[in-house]
């Protein structure tokens, strides 16, 4: 066990160079001049203004030169200026970070409730009613594009209905955040509106966070049904749940005592890739509800070409998702002894 | 044929190889259900005059229109059957030649994303020792990344160098797409290599480029190609998402995923300018939908083994 986490560890270096190093390659495919322009807000009216720029900032040394120089400050925690945020960068995303976490959390619960359940419960009636109607539901999911989907729920439920509207708050919560009335403690909304004792704040983020969660999960949960599904058919048919059958166990305690403990290790291995999945569907869940979110600051740099903010942003990311996993590695390790000896 | 009577015979997949036919038929007379007004720019959405907010279809039935389109009694400058949306771009016109965009994006991402895979992952399982550990080593680090978000990277880099156009986005997911068919390809090609036929090859004085493309990958290469087959609807899905974003196709060129960026502008009134979101919309959902029946399919066909297997 201490042999497979300290191996784990160790490969985490190594993963994190080549994440920095491939994000500083993607930045040096720029020219110099291109570079410079990221980075330089007027550049003056010379002749030879810009040679004079590149040279004063090492633009066009060796590449091994730049990516040391570059590597010193990342390690400072110096990811450059967003010209979008008007902040430097690790600030902006430590600004937005809290929206993306509050959105991805709330995602998560309906993806692991709904999604288990239905598998588990179309793996029973397996070639019944709800089965088929799961799997049309599952394959419905992933055809769906979330971006499509989060219109059309904007399209009924806020331009026609005006239940649910986008964005994060409201206007009036913005004012009370502005003028000091509400406290950001956490900015996460949730906990900060509970903390600061106020139920009306509490409801109106519940109101703007229905649909994002919503869109957000959709894909997921009709996943990881299909992943449970057949993981719970294959425990179904094993001999030690005919064995608690033939002693006379309630159905009840043979499905969910029994078989669904067992048909769940497959399922663990997929909570990496659920969290991949979540931050990827975050950037355009965001987007489609104007979200404020570290997705939403993101793609509107990215169009803005802001891309020392975007690139900021990957290595962000990159970093968290790398360490993320890794913790779901072990933990996995830790529930399944079989997967330390690979 | 044997695999075709069995799709056949399955409703679900029945329903998709209809769609993907008709959708097929509507690519290949694309110029014909939408003649293009510059006949040198097809994929430029034809374009009438600049007002703003999106015009309503026209009249009370799209099929006429479209009839009458086709049969040249009328073109769009009066007849707009699915609407304009806001700059005054032919949804028509967009969704017709959209599917060509479509078709292309799916396919040759796919295909092109596969090959890099299957390429990387066999020279990594078919040398062994250092080489695997190195391949692999890299296709980790590709994978650390979350896809979309560096795709997002990707075609925002290579904006100002080569411009927004469907060829950024194409390289941005072709760039993060191959990981996934390296380590497929590399687990099968790991349990064919050692196996008899390999061994007589070798044996034989077969070089490396032989045994690899006679023996080794025609034994191997089948669950890459299933899995392959199933992702061209999620590539489509990614491929018009970039340009959602605004990192794809440039404004104004038919492409579902930039149409429906129009809609993102008119959210408090979409039920009002429902026709610019429901009609590429519905287009987009159909050609994922019947890509991913068939898909589908085609892996419980042939290889009963990755059933409730998934793949992103």
């Amino acid at each position: 066990m201490t042999a497979y986490i300290i191996r784990r560890f160790l490969l985490l270096p190594i993963t994190l160079f080549g994440v920095t190093l491939f994000v500083f390659g993607v930045y040096s495919f720029l020219d110099p001049a291109m570079k410079a322009a990221l980075y330089v807000r007027d550049i003056p009216k010379t002749a030879d203004a810009l040679e004079r720029i590149i040279h004063k900032y090492g633009l066009d040394d060796p590449f091994h030169v730049q990516y040391w120089r570059w590597l010193n400050q990342v390690f400072r925690g110096n990811l450059g200026w967003s010209k979008t945020a008007q902040r430097p960068v690790l600030d902006a995303l430590l600004y937005y970070f809290p929206a993306t976490i509050e959105l991805v959390l709330w995602a998560a619960i309906p993806v692991l409730f709904i999604g288990i359940w239905l598998g588990i419960l179309s793996a029973v009636h397996h070639n019944k009613p709800i089965d088929h109607t799961s799997r049309v539901f599952a394959l419905v999911g992933w055809s769906f594009p979330s971006y499509v989907y989060g219109l059309l729920l904007l399209m009924v439920f806020y331009a026609m209905l005006r239940w649910l509207p986008p964005g994060r708050v409201s206007d009036w919560v913005v004012r009370e955040v502005n003028t000091g009335t509400f406290r950001e403690i956490t900015r996460i909304y949730t906990i900060d509106a509970i903390i600061n004792g106020r139920p009306d704040v509490l409801a109106d983020v519940f109101k703007h966070m229905i649909l994002p969660v919503i869109t957000l999960s959709y894909i997921q949960w009709a996943l990881l049904l299909r992943v449970t599904r057949s993981s719970m058919l294959e425990t179904l048919r094993t001999e030690y749940v005919m064995t608690a059958r033939s002693k006379g166990l309630s159905e009840r305690v043979v499905i969910y005592k029994h078989a669904a403990r067992n048909a769940m290790i497959p399922v663990a291995t997929m909570g990496g890739m659920l969290l991949i999945g979540l931050m990827n569907g975050a950037v355009i869940t965001e987007t489609v509800f104007n979200y404020r979110g570290m997705g939403w600051w993101a793609a509107n740099a990215a169009t803005q070409l802001d891309i020392i903010s975007v690139l900021g942003f990957t290595l962000f990311n990159a970093v968290i998702l790398s360490v993320g996993i890794l913790f779901i590695d072990i933990l996995y390790a830790v529930i399944d002894p079989r997967i330390r000896l690979e | 044929m044997k695999i075709l009577k069995q799709l056949l015979r399955n409703p679900l997949s029945l329903f998709g190889i209809i769609l993907l036919l008709f959708f097929g038929l509507v690519a290949i007379l694309a110029p014909w259900l939408a003649p293009p007004p510059n006949p040198y720019e097809p994929y430029r959405i034809a374009q009438f005059g600049y007002s703003p907010t999106p015009k309503p279809p026209t009249g009370p039935n799209p099929f006429a229109e479209m009839w009458a389109i086709i049969t040249g009694k009328s073109d769009f400058s009066d007849t707009h059957p699915f609407g304009t949306t806001e700059g005054q771009y032919d949804v028509y016109y967009g969704i017709v030649w959209g599917t060509r965009t479509a078709f292309l994006a799916g396919i040759c991402i796919t295909a092109i994303t596969a090959i890099i895979g299957v390429a990387w992952g066999t020279l990594a399982a078919y040398f062994g020792r250092w080489v695997d550990t190195i391949f692999m080593r890299i296709t980790d680090i590709f994978q650390a990344f979350p896809f979309l978000i560096a795709a997002i990277t990707i075609a925002a880099v290579l904006q100002p160098k080569i411009g927004r156009s469907i060829m950024t986005a194409a390289i941005a997911l072709i760039v993060f797409g191959w990981m996934g068919y390296s380590r497929l390809i590399r687990g099968d090609i790991l349990s064919v290599k050692e196996r008899d036929f390999v061994q007589a090859a070798r044996a034989a004085g077969a070089g490396h480029l032989r045994i690899v493309l006679r023996h080794i990958l025609p034994n191997a290469i089948f669950p890459t190609l299933v899995v392959a087959s199933m992702d061209i609807g999620s590539y489509v899905i990614s491929f018009a998402a970039l340009s959602f974003l605004g990192l794809g196709a440039e404004v104004g060129y038919a492409d579902w995923g930039q149409m429906l960026s129009f809609a993102r502008n008119w959210i408090p009134r979409l039920n009002q300018y429902w026709w610019i979101i429901l009609y590429p919309g519905l287009a987009l959902i159909l050609f994922v939908l019947a890509w991913n029946l068939v898909g589908d399919a085609l892996r419980d066909i042939l290889d009963p083994r990755l059933r409730g297997r998934i793949s992103v």
